[in-house]
């Protein structure tokens, strides 16, 4: 399933609302069953709108998958957001960091934004939001959808009847280096 | 389940419920020994098994930090992480991938087969391949292991049919869908596999090995098993005379008690049984128990790996099947032409999201790292799986900065690469690529050395006291009724994963015990 192909009817981005990153994705979209309810929010009350933006701005540029939904992205801001609520230290290191990407980073284009990550990319901050990207963007089913991993298969019945071995562009093995199907 | 008393000098200690400790315990129980089988994690089941990765990592994983230093990836890539294995009942059997092959008979004369290698304490195995041939025969049987005994081999993935397909273009020739200790059909009061794809989360139909829910449970049909589970073994106690008199052990509730013993087992895997020993220092034993000859804890090996990913213009799915349901044997060889000595097997692998970008592939972001992503589905993997050099200087040693909840220090792992070791790992790594691009790969990626999944040698087995920790049944040179089983006791790495070993040992093990006690010798 490509990007494209989820037509998301009605997608707010909302970040005019100071201090929340939300959205709402339509009924009709793919994603409304992957997504625990159809409005999602994150809330990130201590940081500005722009603080906000420029977090999300940074988490693109680390991970830049075209097509892939604000939603995912948006999760590892709150993610991070979290980590910050909970601890002065982590708070103190996201503002401070968020600080460290200069003025108007979100606006900046691409390349501007990559040339000023390069230049912290061994701070605590840099590495503590490149890992959290790592760990919550690829690991929610938005993300899985897009880039067309399948997932858990258990509650299925296994991938033995669902494609474990259906690739064709390549011979099939022999029967000596393999086995049969046990079913 | 029984109860035996703190105070009942008559039970036999086994700390660890991995495959050693695990499999000790059924050998033992089903012998009529009372047994008091101690795991430091929570039982699981194939019920309460996550299929969610990063749940399934908190669930069973050993997530107490340890400290590290040396040359090798994880000291930069996972510093309070050098290791990857379970702390859970069933030990790391339960996430295991459960490839099981036989080490070589050249790789158990190390020391002799390859000849004076600067750097590196190889020695020679005390026992003979062709006596190790025989229990891995009966472990075979046991675990079920495929394309032997009858068992069929697995039905080839996809992510097979492009390793098979490169490996064939490149002239291997052993190349097939591995020895896999996963029922390929129904047997033992288990199903067959039905190429899920999450092994390593703990397999919820129960097709793959684990002792959680084959030895243990026999073990404790039997009524001989007092399985403690959540509870850390802290010290092994002995009394004037040397001999091992119980252990001191943390229960669920944290509270300090005292297990009496007529002998100890200790299998909880290479690093915390080093550690153990380490923490069990006395007057008399003023080095750690069991150190007389200062091998334990060296010697630490845990076989060189890292991932080669192909990536197509067509799609793989490599996470659908069996995790290891493939290998190229063909290296597994002594041929020092090649630059280095020792040898390695290349193994299907793939990985889920997102545990590819967190420990399969280099440190990177930005386009090129995203679109490696973006081109999951396209991938298919494999793992090197070779023989380390075992050094004296790569070590477990006690943590002299962090300690674990009950303030007793952690494990300090240091690990430098030997130069055999690199020159084995880039050999590997090139074989990898060009199976891949022998199939048409756009492009091929290595990784980092992931954390250590196979510990090895920190209690190394030796035919002379003086340079090792046991003897070849795996007895302490130092103290009669201390037994050590698990990889601990391997005395070179090989290149074969090690658990059949470790079970095929203990198997010989238990069976020594039997004839021992049956002699009064123990």
């Amino acid at each position: 399933m490509a990007a494209d192909d989820l037509a998301v009817d009605r997608r707010k981005f909302v970040q005019g609302v100071t201090g929340v990153l939300g959205g709402v994705l339509g009924a009709l979209s793919p994603l409304a069953s992957l997504v625990p309810s159809r409005a999602w929010a994150v809330e990130m009350r201590a940081l500005s709108n722009a603080q906000g933006a420029a977090l999300l701005a940074m988490i693109h540029t680390i991970a830049p998958h075209d097509g892939l939904d604000q939603a995912a992205y948006a999760l590892v801001a709150g993610a991070l957001y979290k980590d910050a609520a909970a601890s002065p230290e982590a708070a103190q290191q996201l503002t401070a960091g968020i600080a460290s990407l200069g003025a108007d980073f979100a606006q900046a284009a691409e390349p501007e934004r990559v040339r000023r990550l390069k230049t912290i990319e061994t701070a605590a901050f840099f590495q503590s939001v490149r890992l959290k990207t790592v760990l919550v963007l690829y690991s929610n089913p938005i993300a899985w959808a897009h880039f067309g991993y399948q997932g858990e298969a258990f509650s299925k019945g296994g991938y033995l009847l669902r494609g474990f071995n259906d690739l064709k562009w390549l011979p099939e093995v022999a029967l000596a280096a393999s086995g049969p199907m046990p079913v | 389940m029984s109860k035996f008393s703190l105070n009942d000098e008559d039970v036999v200690v086994v700390v660890g419920s991995g495959a050693g400790g695990g499999t000790m315990a059924h050998e033992l129980t089903r012998r009529g020994h009372k047994v008091v089988l101690f795991e430091a994690g929570e039982r699981q089941s194939l019920a309460s098994f996550s299929q969610n990765p990063g749940a399934a990592f908190a669930q069973l994983t050993w997530l107490e930090p340890r400290t590290q230093s040396g040359t090798w990836d994880p000291v930069k890539s996972s510093p309070t992480m050098p290791a990857w294995h379970c702390r859970t009942v069933g030990g790391t059997t339960v996430h295991w991938t459960a490839a099981t092959p036989r080490l070589r008979a050249y790789e158990m004369k190390a020391r002799t087969t390859y000849g004076d290698v600067p750097g590196a304490s190889l020695a020679d195995w005390p026992i003979e391949h062709a006596e190790l041939k025989r229990w891995y025969r009966v472990a075979e049987k046991r675990m079920g292991v495929t394309r032997r005994n009858g068992n069929p081999g697995m039905p080839a993935s996809n992510n097979f049919k492009v390793m098979y397909n490169g490996a064939r273009r490149l002239g291997y020739k052993r190349v097939h869908t591995n020895f896999l200790a996963i029922n390929s059909r129904a047997r033992d009061d288990r199903g067959f596999c039905i190429q899920q794809g999450f092994c390593v989360q703990g397999c919820k139909t129960g097709a793959k090995w684990s002792t959680l829910y084959t030895e243990i449970q026999r073990a404790e049909a039997t009524g001989k098993l007092d399985l403690r589970s959540a509870s850390l073994v802290t010290r092994i106690e002995h009394d004037s005379a040397g001999r091992a008199t119980g252990v001191v052990y943390r229960d669920a509730e944290g509270r300090e008690q005292r297990q009496k013993a007529r002998f100890i087992c200790v299998a909880g895997n290479a690093i915390e049984t080093a550690r153990l020993l380490l923490l069990s220092e006395s007057g008399r034993f003023a080095h750690g128990l069991a150190n007389s000859s200062d091998q334990v804890g060296r010697n630490y090996c845990h076989q060189l790996t890292g991932f080669v990913w192909g990536v197509f213009d067509k799609p793989v799915s490599m996470w659908r099947g069996a995790v290891l349901a493939g290998v190229v044997e063909d290296e597994n060889v002594f041929n020092p032409k090649r630059g280095f000595v020792g040898g390695y097997h290349l193994e299907l692998c793939a990985l889920d999201l997102p545990t590819l970008p967190l420990v399969g592939l280099r440190y990177g972001w930005g386009r090129d790292f995203a679109s490696i992503i973006d081109n999951y589905r396209n991938m298919a993997g494999l793992l090197i799986n070779g023989e380390d050099m075992p050094r004296p200087g790569n070590r477990i040693t006690l943590s002299k900065t962090v300690k674990d909840p009950h303030g007793l220090p952690v494990a300090h792992v240091n690990c430098d690469e030997h130069p055999n070791d690199i020159k084995l790992r880039a050999h590997a790594q090139n074989q990898g690529r060009r199976i891949y691009e022998a199939v048409g790969a756009q492009r091929t990626l290595f990784s980092e050395t992931p954390p250590a999944t196979h510990q090895m040698g920190t209690a190394r087995m030796s035919a002379d006291p003086a340079q090792g920790v046991t003897d070849a049944h795996g007895r302490c040179h130092d103290v009669p009724n201390l037994f050590i089983s698990d990889g601990s006791v391997h005395t070179t790495a090989g290149a074969a994963n090690p658990t059949l070993t470790i079970v095929s040992l203990v198997l010989r093990q238990a069976d020594y015990i039997s004839r021992e006690i049956a002699a009064n010798r123990l």
